[in-house]
């Protein structure tokens, strides 16, 4: 019988993941003594390692062995909890993530730093080698594989002593068909212990109350015995040991293992040798090339169509929520097979209820695209943790409002960001311990992350107790930089938004971690286009704390619809500052054509939308024109309009899927009578706007109709 | 003749006319349509439907040949008037005009243009060596959307590469 494993590929990687990142947390939070957690580590290596096996992902498998090895000497309590191993253990899971995204992608891997730790890895594992059964067996493991080359056709004996927990066979085992699978290595004697049958009234028939002595002759090494226990392994004790080792009536044999034990250790030896020296042997079968940036960048834009896992109460209310979808449904069409104008209350009643089932239906659509957040804020404490080593500071990490939910799309864009955000709190934000405690505080640095909802935004807030940003030093390179000029009066905030000027940096020195001053302004536009914005307050002395303002979702925006022309736009309405009829007397012009509005103290100009987009309309004159006033990144503009219309929540839908980027336009939106209509990109069209000013300073002889 | 015995009496190869109708059940199948006087053609399995023509909403900035774009059981399609993109004919709306709505895929990326044409003629059934390649002289039509040319009768049709109508969309409009 053969079954096609390779459909359940997407669900073991899937799995495998979410092992690595249990993993990873449970590590950080690892103390010595706590075996409640070192199991959990030992149970996602151990489901790792047999999935990949079973799927021949053999560099995994290998891989996975050595951590493996090494947790299961920590729960046996063979070896201390210590940070070194800690330490091993977490570059461990990198490799692990890295080996299993190399075996999705089919593509090579960053072969350094596997084989670096691989080398750590054996070297832990050789330190407390004397008093370690464990190791030895890996040695054995090792030594027969080498062995399986030379020595193929020698007969070994092994004794398998088999103690199955009494509940092995509900899960499924059966013990017949592991000593079938035996048999097949060798020839195979069985044993059976009965001493631990009860009276027979006493019997559950589903328990198992049977352990074997196996005795397997077999030219087969120690890992293919291993490997027909894989699936039970948890659920019984094992010990596989080789006879002749103990049978002392056959001399000749254990002479000839002291001869093999002897080899073993040179081959262990040369080994170890070999992870030195070169790549280890399957890193050699792939390229030399290192494609390590691409198969990164590749591995993100994947990560972005990846499936999500929903809760079973979601989809179970969407389903109640179709079924009454159904209902309603067929009570209309009952209604309209034979319609009377008596039955018009019936059908106002009708609709309404469609009304509502769709709303729920709506809701409920895009809360199964909503995550908490925890899934953005779950690589935190790994990154804190190895930037506070490398920086040798005391930080801990604050999580809250973690179950605050957050759109898919949205939490995969903020991703980034907040990783920049959190590594400036490390860097720049908390101060060295002497300094800290110089000044008063504790020498452990708090930086916490919030997320917590605002009316229909989410806001993320990342604030450290350190030194906090000093205004006065911001400023003098502003001005250093040519950013501002020095006799201007900027507020607090104004000054901080400076933080997010192209090329800014105030790190004395460059790390790299951060103050290559790439990347606050990166920050910046990354939430903008997520359609967020990002504040700062900072007290010098007290730390500093940027907030990050998320729309729920990418989906739906809430619009204003106006009119120009015969077209309707819609213009999100987190952009719109006011919108106003035009007062003739307050509109100057300047510099030849430029049209601007004095809006109380600040000079706005006008961007005439049908000008803009080539249009057509009656509405061409400025006097009482109406003015929707927006803005972004700072600028304000007013786009004139023909008319305002209603406001109303739209769903958008890309132009990109079937036609292309349109610049000034994000998107369209289906309107209620099923037509279609533009939303309007602010950034993009005042952008228009200046190439449209710059061609038109280029030429001004050139005048015409844009376009 | 009902139905029922339509479905039982086809043929399994070859050409068969039954009460009017032909049956085609051998060869590759093509929808094929009227720009002016002309006669065009494109593979039958990218059409996803046909619909009257009705007033796209228009896209900024746009070349002329794109009239807008249309809401397709909540799907965007864009508009593409034919006509005007292959300079044939004029561009007048009346009630034979339609929009041929096509899909092209290719691996996991699809693509859906509606294209505006002067009428629907026919189904043909085309064999694969009764397509001829087109002859290298200029026209309208720039040689990368043809694919070849099928007699019929007396007539000639022009049989497009709907590939190259729909890839060549997106690069012609990055200015």
């Amino acid at each position: 019988m053969s079954v096609d494993l390779s459909q359940f590929i997407p669900s073991f990687l899937e799995e495998s993941f979410e092992g690595l990142e249990l993993m990873e947390s449970s590590l950080l939070n690892l103390e010595a003594g706590d075996h409640e957690t070192i199991h959990s580590i030992f149970r996602a290596a151990h489901s790792i390692k047999g999935g990949a096996g079973t799927f021949g992902f053999d560099v995994v498998t290998e891989f996975t062995h050595l951590v493996e090895t090494l947790l299961d000497e920590m729960r046996d309590g063979r070896r201390e909890v210590v940070q070194k191993d800690i330490e091993i253990l977490l570059s461990s899971v990198d490799c692990m993530r890295l080996l299993i995204e190399a075996a999705r992608d089919k593509e090579s891997y960053d072969e350094d730093k596997v084989s670096k730790t691989t080398k750590e890895l054996s070297q832990t594992l050789a330190s407390n080698e004397t008093t370690n059964v464990t190791n030895s067996e890996q040695t054995t493991q090792t030594v027969n594989n080498a062995s399986d080359n030379q020595e193929n056709d020698e007969l070994l004996t092994y004794l398998i002593h088999f103690v199955p927990e009494h509940d092995l066979a509900k899960t499924g085992n059966d013990p017949l068909f592991l000593f079938n699978a035996l048999a097949e290595l060798g020839e195979l004697t069985i044993k059976a212990n009965t001493s631990e049958l009860p009276a027979l009234n006493d019997i559950d028939p589903q328990e198992l109350y049977l352990s074997w002595d196996l005795t397997l002759k077999t030219s087969a090494n120690k890992e293919d015995i291993h490997e027909v226990f894989e699936w039970v392994e948890d659920e019984c004790l094992l010990e596989i040991t080789l006879a002749d080792a103990i049978n002392q009536e056959a001399p000749e044999q254990t002479q000839n293992l002291a001869v093999e034990q002897v080899q073993e250790q040179v081959q262990v030896q040369e080994q170890v040798a070999e992870t030195k020296d070169t790549p280890s042997p399957d890193t050699e079968q792939t390229t030399t090339s290192k494609p390590k940036e691409k198969t990164k960048a590749k591995a993100k834009a994947k990560v972005e169509v990846s499936s999500i896992r929903v809760g079973v109460d979601k989809v179970d209310h969407l389903i109640n929520l179709v079924g009454e979808l159904v209902i309603t449904q067929s009570m209309l069409s009952e209604l309209g097979n034979d319609f009377q104008m008596d039955n018009i209350e019936r059908l106002t009643n009708g609709l309404e209820q469609l009304l509502q089932n769709t709303k729920e239906l709506q809701e409920s659509v895009m809360r199964i695209r909503m995550l908490p957040i925890s899934f953005a804020f779950n690589r935190f404490p790994r990154l804190v943790h190895d930037l506070a080593n490398k920086t040798g500071k005391e930080i801990e990490l604050v999580i809250k409002g973690e179950q605050t939910e957050l759109d898919k799309t949205v939490m995969e864009q903020i991703g980034d960001p907040l990783v920049h955000l959190v590594r400036n709190a490390v860097d720049h934000g908390i101060e060295p311990a002497d300094v800290r405690l110089a000044n008063g505080k504790s020498a452990k640095g708090t930086i916490s992350l919030d997320a917590y909802h605002q009316g229909g935004n989410i806001v993320i807030e990342i604030s450290d107790d350190g030194g906090g940003i000093n205004r006065e030093k911001v400023f003098a390179k502003a001005v250093e930089k040519g950013i501002v000029e020095p006799n201007n009066t900027l507020t607090d905030s104004q000054v901080f938004d400076l933080l997010f000027e192209p090329g800014f940096s105030t790190a004395d020195q460059v790390t790299d971690i951060s103050g290559r001053g790439v990347g606050m302004d990166v920050v910046k536009r990354n939430i903008q286009s997520l359609g967020g914005r990002i504040q700062v307050e900072s007290a010098i002395g007290k730390g500093s704390c940027f907030k990050v303002n998320l729309p729920l979702t990418l989906a739906i925006l809430d619009g204003q619809l106006v009119k120009v022309g015969s077209e309707t736009y819609i213009i999100p309405l987190i952009s719109i500052v006011e919108s106003l009829q035009v007062d003739r007397e307050l509109i100057n012009k300047v510099s030849g054509d430029m049209t601007l509005y004095r809006l109380r103290d600040e000079n706005v100009p006008i961007l005439p939308v049908y000008q803009l987009f080539g249009l057509a309309t009656d509405f061409t004159e400025i006097d009482n024109a109406l003015l929707v006033v927006v803005e972004a990144d700072g600028q304000k503009v007013g786009l004139m309009v023909d008319d305002l219309l209603a406001q109303q929540q739209v769903v958008i839908k890309s132009l990109k899927d079937n036609y292309q980027q349109v610049i000034g336009i994000s998107g369209a939106t289906i309107l209620g009578d099923g037509s279609v209509a533009m939303i309007l990109d602010i950034p993009g069209m005042i952008q228009m706007a200046l190439s449209y000013a710059q061609k038109k300073q280029q030429s001004s002889s050139e005048v015409g109709e844009f376009c | 003749m009902d139905i029922q015995d339509l479905a039982t009496d086809i043929p399994v190869e070859g050409e068969h006319s039954i009460e009017g109708i032909d049956f085609i059940t051998s060869g590759e199948q093509y929808l094929t349509f009227m720009l002016a006087e002309e006669q065009y053609a494109v593979d039958i399995l990218c059409v996803e439907e046909i619909r009257s023509w009705e007033q796209p909403t228009k896209i900024p900035n746009s070349p002329s040949y794109i009239k807008g774009v249309i809401n397709m059981r909540g799907i965007i399609v864009p508009i593409v008037d034919l006509r005007l993109k292959f300079n044939i004919g004029e561009a007048s709306y009346h009630e034979t005009t339609v929009v041929i709505v096509l899909t092209y895929h290719v691996d996991d990326f699809s693509r859906t243009i509606g294209f505006v044409v002067d009428a629907v003629s026919d189904v043909l059934n085309v064999k694969e060596n009764d397509i001829q390649s087109s002859p290298a002289f200029g026209g309208c039509v720039q040689p990368q959307y043809v694919e070849g040319l099928i007699n019929v009768d007396k007539n000639v049709v022009t049989l497009l590469n709907v590939e190259h109508l729909q890839k060549v969309e997106k690069h012609t409009l990055q200015h």
